[in-house]
């Protein structure tokens, strides 16, 4: 392997569990944002477009749509013959398998892969954000500032920090300190989970804290020791936007974002663009009843209904008659005509009936996960069904090819939850 | 695969006016997102055809940047895939290619380094999908040695293409190119099957004497000596041969059939991708029967309209009956009817543009208006 500057290693085997319904069948990188996109694009995308064309993607989670996503990295043009993507799944080492444990742990079962291209850097990433961030302008930090750990960091108010990883530095930005979480924060730097490492002294560490911990992790462990061994660690400042989709609300209002006339995160410039699987690209059409406002509609659509503050993934059908507002519509998914359709998210490949009514009544919310469906949205899965002339209330869950049989007198009211257990068919 | 393919689109066409002048007429932008070549590239790497030449030569620019890669259309191999074949300077020979037949003979190495028994040669400006597969199964059953796919049409104007004369067993009897009166109604579509060992004896003796047409002097003037027979296609077929077709072409798409038979039913027509976001709908949009192409930014009026890529409309501006093509500037204020604006034109505010259903009007490529 010819030797390479600087690799990017992108943890992308998280579940996401907070994102509900979403995260069923589908690894959190790999749930669709702001109509064609998914969560992994934006830091992949960011890997081409700062030059980073090695990228070693590490699953777990429920792995099959990220795996088919990324396939050999044509989308992003990281199908190299040197280099590229590559899909770093936990494996069976000696005796017996091991999954990945920790954030550290999943580097550390990959250090052969690393070691191949005899990195002078290692660019950690997670597959969780939205942000656009060129990555060779942290390098060109790192190596300026002679550091051997570059944090990239947030600037957060300061009543939000102790929800963060927080980086306490001195005036230079020169770290002295990290605390997961403070309840008594010193400083606003929150940690974006972006590190810059220099290989060597990441190897070190890597090979001596995984004999001490069995699930090695960079905020618990790996930062905190290269910090007791004088390291030289700096936080770099990132300035631009930067978004957690983490929730099913944060989730929700990251995508309306995106419809504002100006938009403070702009998917429309040529110089940074975002790159997605999207080989297929019909045009998208609107029917002559249509009505289309402030949305953002994929390709391959086909509106013949009302489409208000919502955003569209590609090859969603909206029948005549039918209108959608303040939702998310993902995929493929088919809406029937006649549908009225209010603040839900309805993941890849669903079916509305004639005439479903999703989004009526009161607010109350999710009786079986209260604390993940709890600010109206109601959220139907991917593949799912809801029969015709379904009423359905907010905070709503509906996942699985669902019938009549399900919902009493035609309707499940707010807070209510429908989740068939998908059939294995063979 | 029993064939290779070769496309021809090299040709130029001045009836489409200034769409052309700077682009091969095979490059035209169709449908939204597709470039004309695309339908048949697509129809041959779907029919699983593993080997195609295109051979261009007027304005290859365009196509060349179009088929930069392979890839998109499946194409991108060791064994086979794309070769993009122009006019080039040698010692002995510094010709442009003098005509259809000279153009594959001048490449003829493709022909002689290939093993599949049969080539089929396709021009790169027409609309359609078909699976090649049933007429190279037509051309083995009936032991022709050449086919010529045509279509029927019943009340169109033929003048414009080569029309065959079938006996009824189906061979060729008569081809009369552009007729000027005729009550034929078979049109050739320029798709012909034939074996390659014969393609080469042909192309050697045919150019020695100096002809260089595969119409006139291969399908017409071996009429009699050899078995040339027609292959009906009864599908959606129209080539881009003028502008109210071409206009016509793109107003097809917003019919829903045609528009299904491309982009609904797998195999797909495939394009090169442009990673643009998805149509961005301002609150003063109003969009009604039309294509939009990804990366648009509507605030103003559409009707009955295809934009392509990256269009930009302005508030209180309308498009009605018009093709807008990738990357234009409809400023605010705009009214455009039946025009054909051509890629990344600005149109400055308050503009009028109106042409007529029988003659659209075009801006070229790059104006400012």
């Amino acid at each position: 392997m010819r030797k390479k500057e600087m690799i990017a290693m992108l943890l992308a085997g998280g579940q996401g569990s907070r994102l509900g319904v979403l995260t069923f069948n589908t690894a959190k990188p790999a749930v669709p944002f702001g109509g064609k996109y998914r969560i992994i694009d934006f830091p992949m995308s960011n890997c081409i477009n700062s030059g980073v064309d090695t990228v070693g993607v590490l699953t777990q989670y429920q792995p099959l749509l990220l795996n088919r996503h990324i396939g050999i990295g044509i989308p992003w043009d990281l199908d190299r013959r040197n280099g590229g993507v590559t899909i770093l799944a936990p494996h069976v080492k000696g005796a017996q398998g091991e999954w990945y444990t920790g954030t550290a742990n999943a580097i550390y079962q990959n250090l052969e892969y690393i070691n191949e291209y005899n990195p002078e850097y290692v660019l950690i990433l997670s597959g969780d954000h939205i942000y656009k961030m060129d990555y060779s302008r942290m390098l060109d930090f790192h190596k300026k500032k002679k550091c051997d750990v570059t944090i990239a960091v947030l600037e957060v108010p300061m009543e939000e920090a102790s929800r963060f990883g927080i980086m306490n530095a001195r005036e230079d930005d020169r770290i002295y300190e990290f605390e997961e979480k403070p309840a008594q924060p010193k400083s606003n730097l929150a940690s974006m989970g972006i590190y810059i490492f220099a290989w060597d002294k990441l190897k070190e560490a890597l090979i001596y804290d995984n004999k001490l911990h069995d699930n090695s992790d960079f905020g618990k462990h790996i930062i905190p020791l290269m910090l007791n061994n004088g390291m030289t660690m700096y936080a770099y400042r990132f300035k631009d936007y930067w978004k957690d989709v983490g929730t099913i609300e944060s989730y929700w209002a990251a995508n309306m974002e995106l419809i504002r006339t100006l938009p403070d995160f702009n998917l429309y410039e040529d110089f940074w663009k975002i790159y997605t699987d999207a080989d297929h690209q019909p045009p998208l059409y609107v029917g002559p009843d249509a009505e289309i406002k402030t949305s953002l509609v994929s390709e391959g659509c086909e509106v013949y209904g009302a489409v208000r503050n919502s955003v569209l993934g590609p090859e969603v059908s909206v029948g005549e008659g039918a209108t959608v507002r303040d939702s998310i519509i993902m995929t493929g998914c088919s809406i029937s005509p006649g549908c009225v359709l209010d603040r839900c998210i309805i993941d890849e490949g669903s079916e509305l009936g004639r005439n479903v009514v999703i989004g009526c009544g009161d607010n109350t919310p999710n009786s079986d996960w209260p604390k993940i469906y709890d600010t109206g949205i109601t959220v139907i899965g991917e593949h799912s069904v809801v029969p015709d002339n379904v009423r359905v209330g907010k905070n709503c869950v509906i996942y699985g090819r669902t019938a009549q049989e399900h919902y009493q007198n035609g309707s499940l009211d707010s807070g209510g939850s429908v989740v068939l257990v998908k059939e294995v068919t063979i | 695969m029993k064939a290779i393919g070769i496309i021809l689109a090299g040709g130029n066409n001045d009836k489409l006016g200034a769409l052309t002048t700077r682009r091969a007429l095979s490059a035209i932008p169709v449908g939204s997102c597709y470039r004309s070549i695309d339908f048949t590239l697509s129809n041959m790497s779907n029919s699983g055809i593993g080997k195609i030449a295109v051979i261009t030569q007027y304005n290859s620019r365009s196509l060349h940047d179009h088929m930069s890669s392979a890839k998109w259309w499946d194409m991108g191999r060791k064994q086979g895939g794309l070769f993009v074949f122009s006019p080039y300077l040698s010692n002995d020979n510094s010709l442009w290619f003098r005509g259809t037949a000279d153009s594959i003979f001048q490449n003829i190495t493709f022909l002689k380094r290939s093993i599949e028994p049969y080539v089929l040669i396709a021009s790169g400006d027409a609309v359609y999908k078909m699976d090649y597969n049933d007429v190279i199964e037509q051309h083995e059953q009936t032991q022709a040695d050449i086919t010529v796919m045509y279509k029927n049409v019943e009340d169109e104007d033929v003048c414009n293409y080569g029309v065959l004369e079938l006996d009824e067993t189906g061979r060729l009897l008569e081809f009369e190119e552009k007729p000027l009166e005729t009550h034929l109604r078979h049109i050739s579509m320029g798709i012909y099957v034939i074996s390659r060992t014969l393609l080469i004896n042909l192309l050697e003796t045919i150019v020695g004497e100096g002809r260089y047409d595969i119409v006139k002097d291969i399908i017409i003037r071996y009429r009699k000596k050899l078995n040339i027979r027609g292959y009906l296609f009864s599908g959606y077929w129209r080539a881009v041969n003028g502008i109210p077709e071409y206009f016509g072409i793109n107003m097809d798409f917003l019919k829903k059939e045609v528009r299904n038979l491309f982009t609904a039913a797998e195999p797909y027509i495939e394009t090169k991708p442009k990673d643009e976001p998805p149509v961005k709908y301002n609150y003063t949009a109003s969009v009604r029967d039309s294509l939009i192409g990804s990366g648009g930014i509507i605030n103003g009026t559409v009707n009955h309209s295809v934009l392509f890529r990256k269009v930009y409309t302005g508030e209180n501006s309308c498009i009605n009956n018009s093709i807008i093509m990738e990357g234009t500037i409809v400023a605010t204020n705009c009214y455009v009817e039946y025009a054909i604006v051509d890629k990344e034109a600005v149109l400055s505010d308050g503009r009028r543009i109106t042409g007529t259903r029988e003659q659209p009007i075009i801006v070229p490529k790059g104006a400012v208006v």
